[in-house]
């Protein structure tokens, strides 16, 4: 679907701007420019301002990333259960470092603040699906679902 | 009324008010930076700070109302301390480049650093490493000098409806951007320039162009012609250190010779020219059947945002090139011919309240002289600089004439410098024109004033003639959604970008209030007061123009020469 | 012996959490009824007497919050639920919108019927878009099913923004701005969503309503602290034996919590700090194991008992890599609205990072106090008066931690 069309399924929903936007990255995995002037103009503001909002939210991307995005958690919780040794694992396993893309537009590999799994962890998210107690040796198992 | 105690000193205060007014009401000055006496409370900054009775919790003085009982404390060592460290933070993500700003001495944080004695930042100096944007020939930005206040922004958004600046990212990576983040000249900016006013510090200034100036004085083979701009003369006084309107114009022209300028003229004669062509093109279209309302187009940022956010309105814009323009011209053709100078040879500047004139002189269609019209646009900021390096000091300064031909002027092209001045000019004129009698009474009070709308009704000889007018681009916004919309009830529409008109220009000295620009606006008019023609039909050089070379209002030289289009800017986004 | 207390966990893993009828069935709604019966000063007061203070953080009366939305007069009033759980560590508003949202939605139903609005809006975090599938189910059903009347209510959906759990940034993530809090006053109460009246409770603060209304206010009055009665969900992570959760009266002492409930720490390991309230929480030495969690005690030790995250750290942990990540995290999450804590969050943390690299000296440590103490008071929002709170407890209770490190 076009990101006119997206974007026009939330014009009546009063402030639906980050609603639609939510909607335009599931499709494309970022916010490109075009579909953040088409926002503005159907939520009757600026498009200085409706950058503002894409660019404010750390989910939101306003330059192109790869289509499954990996989110890993740093936080304390996380950080002490081994997280470091999981983003070593991941951008070996990815060839690409944090906050990049792989040249094949496969995965796109973030830093995410708790995503509230801390049951078990460390946790990472694939296109928001948890995945609990990862550890570098289960990494490549994981990936395999999205290849 | 509230009872409040502030540093000890009881007062009574309007419910509602901040600790900032209340503080001020009795003489405790409270230091602020984000706040701007005009624009929303903004709340950010913090530097402003103070203790509150009972809250463990410091209180922005600028946002927090006062209550009932409310004990106030603003000097103790716990809110300096907040307030020096938070002046720390901010200064050491600002450069430290005082010595080369273009805000030097002028800017609201280094008067701060200074009265809070901040010598040893403890934080270690760590800018963003931004590049300027040098992408307009009006404006530059410096994003490493922002300092997040915000108050660029309102001035874009609240009080000119442009919306080309916003927020990019959060946190320590927040900035103030042009749309998208794009370079300023791919964003709607229209250059008025009143983002520079809004600006506590230099992150935002005026392209400078002193330098190309100098070279022209200095070059022996280069005649250097200037224009003055009405709305100049009274300001440019405050960047000499003498009061608002204390400059007088020949002392004014005096100074100007001194820095080496050959010829002083004055955009005044184009002003009174304006009117001439001007009032002859509203007559033309309401006898006619014309487009109507018709726009003003003395205004480049005006002229501007037309283009950019109305471009389905061109043809209400009065086809009159703006009085700059139509004073470059005229420069190379008329005044050459009549100085017997060789046009090659001219190079044309003029001094403006305006930054949106610098991009103007530059559209590529202004060069009907057969050169490019005006070589080249000081603001009054710059000619200030000028002064100022030049040491003239203006209480000995003998008075000096202005140069013939285009020299001359009336009241009628003084007031173009304020909000309503080309609408008062041209009725005074029309209506005489119109009614073949003596207008006696020139004062039209209703045009007057810093108020956002005015509007009036003018009997022309049983024709009632509906005018409005607009200072500030959100005002001209709401008039230019009435002629959208096919309501508007008016027949002529003056419409100034920058609030108050040129007197509140984005190249004016820098302006912190709007009672700064009110200041200036009764200046104008005591100086169109003092004036012994106050018509333009009346003003002898503008007689003689159209005796010897342009022959009649709208004819064939004036379309050539004074006469322009308009062009759809096509922004990408708006 | 420290035992579990289930209020508003009351119905997690009894009932089919998406199925209307086991929770009617298990008596779910009968409560949103009897406030109908009620007069609605009658019904603000009965909270107000509970005592139930907002699970969010701020720990501010329940019912007198109500009152205010109540007084006021507009056209329009809203209930927001800020399910905007974001404080690392934290998972308890998830177990309890993933385990019985019908709880939630009756609890905005009361409130919505106490200040008399009739529209109401669940800010879920964006993290959570499988929890946002739940909500959405269960609107449709309680919709279907009629119980909730005329009271609509509409999930949003967050994007990455820690500090739109704080209740103005989050009324501007509503309504599509970017999520920078507003000055207060005007308190949301008087001037919130869309300037009108607008009750922001926490989920677990709705959650905690339906069975207020049932059982009475003198019930829920008498269970746990006096002064912040009732229960609460903690979620033990870090090196603890159990990293799990658990609801307890608040009269429980955060010994019983680390030893009892979450069986001590693991690894046999030796206990070290525990930080409860989520990541701007305070530090914990063993010395004050003894606090009972309640909001009052905690604020008393220059602690939190915020949204209950108790994160503990045993004996092998260096608190200055611990509060590393935590700076880093405020770096990131602070708006960047006001100057404090724009520049303070990332000064906080390259002073922090300094030290952690043996770089620093006792001038940083000093300019760390310096600056802490002035954003805890400077800042415009919570977040930016919490930052500091890790590094200042950290800075007293494990001075010799950060003192290591020194040139």
């Amino acid at each position: 679907m076009s990101y006119k069309g997206i974007i026009a399924r939330y014009a009546e929903v009063p402030g639906g701007i980050i609603e639609a936007f939510h909607a335009v990255e599931k499709e494309f995995s970022f916010l490109p420019e075009e579909a953040i002037a088409e926002a503005a103009r159907v939520f009757k503001v600026p498009a200085a301002e409706a950058y503002g909002v894409a660019s404010f939210y750390s989910m939101f991307s306003t330059e192109t990333r790869g289509k499954n995005i990996i989110r890993l958690c740093e936080s304390a919780p996380c950080h002490i259960a081994g997280a470091a040794e999981v983003v070593a694992a991941l951008e070996k396993e990815l060839g690409i470092r944090m906050g990049e893309s792989t040249n094949d537009g496969l995965f796109a590999l973030e830093f995410t603040e708790c995503v509230g799994q801390c049951q078990a962890t460390p946790v990472i998210t694939i296109n928001s699906k948890p995945y609990l107690d990862v550890t570098p040796d289960i990494i490549p198992n994981i990936l395999a679902e999205y290849k | 009324m509230i009872n409040v105690t502030i540093d000890g000193i009881k007062t009574s205060v309007p419910e509602g008010s901040t600790i900032l007014k209340a503080a001020e009401s009795i003489g405790v000055k409270i230091p602020t930076l984000c706040n701007h006496p005009d624009q929303a409370v903004k709340g950010n900054c913090r530097v402003c700070v103070c203790e509150v009775e009972g809250s463990r919790l410091l209180s922005a003085a600028c946002v927090m109302p006062v209550w009932e009982g409310m004990a106030v404390k603003t000097r103790t060592p716990k809110v300096v301390e907040a307030r020096k460290t938070i002046l720390e933070l901010i200064l050491s993500n600002h450069p430290q480049d005082c010595l080369n700003c273009i805000r030097n001495q002028n800017c609201e944080l280094q008067t701060l650093a200074e009265e809070y004695f901040i010598r040893d930042n403890p934080f270690s100096q760590k800018t963003r490493g931004m590049a300027k944007d040098y992408s307009t020939p009006a404006l530059f930005r410096d994003p490493d000098k922002c300092i997040l206040c915000r108050r660029c922004v309102e001035a874009c958004s609240v009080v000119q409806s442009v919306n080309a600046l916003g927020l990019d990212q959060r946190g320590h990576h927040a900035m103030v951007v042009p749309t998208m983040g794009w370079d300023l000249i791919d964003s709607p900016c229209v250059m008025c320039g009143q983002c520079i006013h809004a600006c506590p510090v230099g992150a935002i200034g005026e392209v400078e162009e002193i330098d190309r100036l100098l070279a022209a004085i200095a070059d022996p083979d280069t005649v250097v012609v200037t224009q003055i701009a009405p709305a100049v003369r009274v300001a440019i006084g405050e960047e000499v250190g003498l009061a608002t309107g204390d400059m007088p114009m020949d002392v004014f022209a005096a100074g100007l010779r001194q820095i080496g300028f050959d010829y002083v003229l004055h955009t005044n004669f184009t002003a009174d020219l304006t009117i001439l062509e001007e009032g002859n093109e509203l007559l033309k279209r309401l006898q006619e059947g014309g487009t109507l309302p018709m726009f003003t187009s003395c205004s480049p940022g005006w002229i501007n945002f037309c283009e950019t956010f109305y471009p389905d309105l061109l043809d209400n814009l009065s086809t009159c090139k703006s009085p700059q323009q139509m004073f470059g011209a005229l420069a190379k053709t008329y005044w050459a011919e009549k100085s017997n100078i060789d046009p090659a040879k001219i190079y044309s500047v003029s001094i403006m309240p305006c930054t949106a004139k610098k991009y103007e002189c530059s559209r590529p269609e202004m060069n009907d002289s057969g050169f490019r019209d005006v070589d080249l646009v000081l603001t009054t900021r710059e000619i200030g600089r000028l002064f100022r390096m030049s040491g003239i000091d203006f209480d000995k300064l003998a008075g000096s004439h202005f140069d013939s031909w285009m020299g001359a002027y009336t009241g009628a092209a003084v007031i173009f410098g304020a909000s309503g001045g080309v609408m008062e000019a041209a009725l005074r004129t029309v209506y005489e024109v119109v009614t073949g009698q003596t207008l006696e009474n020139v004062n039209f009070e209703v045009t007057r004033g810093i108020q956002g709308i005015k509007e009036a009704e003018v009997d022309l000889n049983g024709t009632v003639v509906k005018v409005a007018i607009a200072n500030g681009l959100s005002n001209a916004r709401q008039l230019m959604d009435e002629v959208r919309a096919g309501t508007s009830p008016y027949h002529f529409i003056e419409i100034m970008a920058c609030p108050g008109g040129c007197i509140g220009g984005g190249g004016q000295p820098i302006t912190k209030s709007n009672a700064k620009r009110v200041e200036r606006i009764n200046q104008i008019y005591v100086e169109d007061e003092a004036c012994e023609i106050r018509k333009s039909h009346e003003n002898p050089e503008v007689k003689a123009i159209y005796e010897e070379f342009l022959h009649e209002p709208l004819g064939h030289q004036s379309h050539h020469l004074l006469h322009t289009h308009y062009t759809a800017k096509n922004k990408k986004v708006l | 012996m420290a035992e579990e207390m289930r209020i508003v966990l009351r119905n997690y893993g009894k009932i089919d959490p998406l199925n209307i009828d086991e929770y009617i069935a298990a008596g779910g709604y009968k409560a949103l009824e009897k406030a109908k019966g009620m007069n609605q000063i009658d019904l603000i007061e009965e909270v107000k007497k509970s005592n139930l203070r907002g699970r969010g953080g701020a720990g501010f009366n329940c019912g007198q919050k109500w009152f205010f939305a109540n007084q006021a007069n507009a056209d329009q009033k809203y209930v927001v639920c800020n399910a905007d759980e974001g404080e690392p560590g934290t998972y308890k508003d998830r177990l309890i919108m993933q385990g019985d949202p019908q709880s939630v939605l009756e609890g905005m139903a009361v409130c919505a019927y106490a200040i008399g609005a009739n529209k109401g809006f669940i800010y879920c975090r964006g993290e959570y878009p499988y929890v946002v599938d739940i909500l959405n189910q269960a609107i449709d059903q309680a919709k279907a099913k009629g119980v909730l009347g005329d009271f609509d209510i509409e999930v949003r959906m967050g994007a990455g923004a820690y500090v739109c759990g704080e209740e103005t940034a989050l009324i501007e993530s509503i309504e599509g701005h970017r999520g920078e809090p507003r000055f207060k006053p005007p308190f949301p109460g008087v001037e919130g969503l869309w300037g009108k009246p607008t009750i922001i409770n926490n989920v677990e603060t709705f959650a905690n309503i339906p069975v207020i209304v049932e059982k009475g206010a003198d019930w829920y009055a008498s269970i746990g602290a006096p002064s912040y009665p009732g229960t609460k969900v903690l979620t033990l992570t870090g090196d603890i034996n159990n990293k799990t959760f658990f609801e307890v009266p608040t009269s429980t002492t955060i010994k019983e919590v680390v030893y009892e409930l979450g069986g001590g720490v693991a690894g046999g390991k030796k206990f070290k700090a525990v930080q409860i309230g989520g990541t701007s929480g305070g530090f914990i030495p063993e010395s004050l194991l003894d606090t009972t969690i309640s909001f009052d005690a905690m604020s008393a030790i220059g602690a939190t008992l915020g949204s209950g995250a108790v994160f503990v750290m045993d004996e092998t942990r260096d608190m200055v890599d611990v509060v590393s990540k935590i700076t880093k995290f405020f770096e990131h999450e602070s708006c960047g609205k006001c100057a404090p804590c724009r520049e303070g969050t990332a000064r906080m943390n390259e002073l922090v990072g300094k030290i952690k690299g043996g770089q620093g000296s006792s001038a940083d440590i000093t300019l760390l106090k310096k600056l802490g103490g002035v954003m805890s008071i400077a800042c415009l929002c919570g977040l930016g008066q919490a930052a500091p709170a890790p590094v200042l407890t950290t800075l007293g209770h494990f001075a010799a931690d950060y003192e290591d490190k020194l040139v």
